[in-house]
């Protein structure tokens, strides 16, 4: 009897696949971002407790949460402004750290090119890594993307963010450390989620030239962290090794 | 609930450019076809990145060499194979960071 359950609820579950698959939907957008929002919750608690850490009040928290819109940005705001940096070097940081969405954007804009342009600034404005690793992902699978899902995955994740992160700025005069409790290491683990994702939807030849490539990957960040910050080295290494891919690719 | 004019300025400078590294590519490439060659790049852009900042967080960049962060890495095994095993996102960050809490508590 197990058996035909079983049978019927994968059935149901096939159909179900099938029609998101060609479906473009806000809602759809959204249920595809309840799996990232466990960290944006976690890292903007965490951000909302440093931001009260650092002498930001809760306002200012808001602020950067809303037109920042950029975790490790933020972070390194927080701490650049308690140590008391010239604003200049804020704003230099701000803008390097953030670099890699130029990369992120530009990777995911070509599938976008039949909307407006004022639907375009709206992709644009709300892509973080989160989304985009969602939206490469999807496109991995299906070879397409839609402008209202793009929408409901955005906003989920943007309303979400300022939420968590002004929430942990209210409590956060009475939560002494959230680095002891790990909420940090979401960023990283939602990078190695969102990586094996990717390679999940290649073909066997293809998975093989990508190992290749993240091996070099290692190699690039590791000689590159010796001559500059590491986030150029991220946008570098990027850059370097996709090239390498270009020509290695059969 | 307090700010003051110099601090919002400061957040509009960071805002600002934070966001046109975000928008302009939608702009450009509305405005004009990317060659073949720009398409195929592209295509790696996704794994190398992602694996990229999965480096950023496993390299220990602040003494005379270039070393691996203890902690991140030991962290990094049970998320991987919990990611591999898996397929999913919500299961994964809930191991990284339940690991992570266990070495910082325990260890």
């Amino acid at each position: 009897m197990k058996g035909l359950d079983g049978v019927a609820t994968e059935i149901k579950e096939m159909k179900e696949i099938a029609k998101t698959a060609t479906e473009d939907s806000f809602f759809q957008g959204m249920k595809d971002c309840i799996p990232t929002l466990l960290g944006y919750i976690s890292i903007g608690f965490a951000f909302g407790v440093v931001g009260i850490a650092s002498k930001l009040s809760i306002l200012e928290i808001f602020l950067l949460s809303a037109l920042v819109y950029a975790g490790s940005a933020q972070f390194i705001f927080a701490g650049l402004y308690v140590a008391g940096a010239p604003m200049s070097v804020i704003i230099i940081t701000t803008f390097i750290v953030n670099l890699r969405h130029f990369l992120m954007s530009l990777t995911v804009a070509p599938y976008f090119t039949r909307y407006s342009a004022l639907r375009n600034v709206g992709f644009g404005s709300l892509l973080t890594d989160e989304t985009f690793g969602v939206a490469v992902t999807k496109m991995g699978r299906e070879k397409q993307l839609g402008g209202r899902w793009m929408d409901g995955l955005n906003l989920t994740a943007y309303l979400t963010w300022i939420a968590a992160c002004v929430l942990g700025g209210l409590v956060g005069n009475w939560i002494p450390n959230p680095n002891r409790w790990g909420l940090d290491y979401a960023l990283v683990a939602m990078f190695i989620a969102l990586l094996v994702l990717n390679l999940a939807n290649a073909s066997r030849g293809k998975l093989m030239h990508y190992l290749k490539l993240i091996g070099c990957v290692f190699g690039a960040m590791y000689i590159l962290s010796y001559f500059m910050p590491s986030h150029l080295a991220v946008l570098l290494s990027t850059v370097i090794v996709a090239t390498i891919g270009v020509i290695t690719e059969k | 609930m307090t700010t003051t004019l110099l601090m919002v300025l400061l957040i509009l400078g960071c805002a600002l450019v934070t966001w046109l590294p975000r928008v302009i590519p939608f702009i450009l490439v509305r405005n004009l076809e990317l060659p073949q060659v720009v398409l195929r790049w592209l295509q790696f852009i996704p794994v190398c990145i992602l694996s990229a900042l999965v480096f950023q967080s496993l390299l220990n960049t602040e003494g005379k060499f270039v070393t691996l962060n203890g902690e991140n890495t030991v962290a990094f095994v049970p998320t991987l194979l919990v990611a591999l095993w898996t397929k999913s996102l919500s299961k994964t960050v809930i191991v990284g960071v339940l690991t992570v809490a266990i070495l910082r508590n325990f260890f």
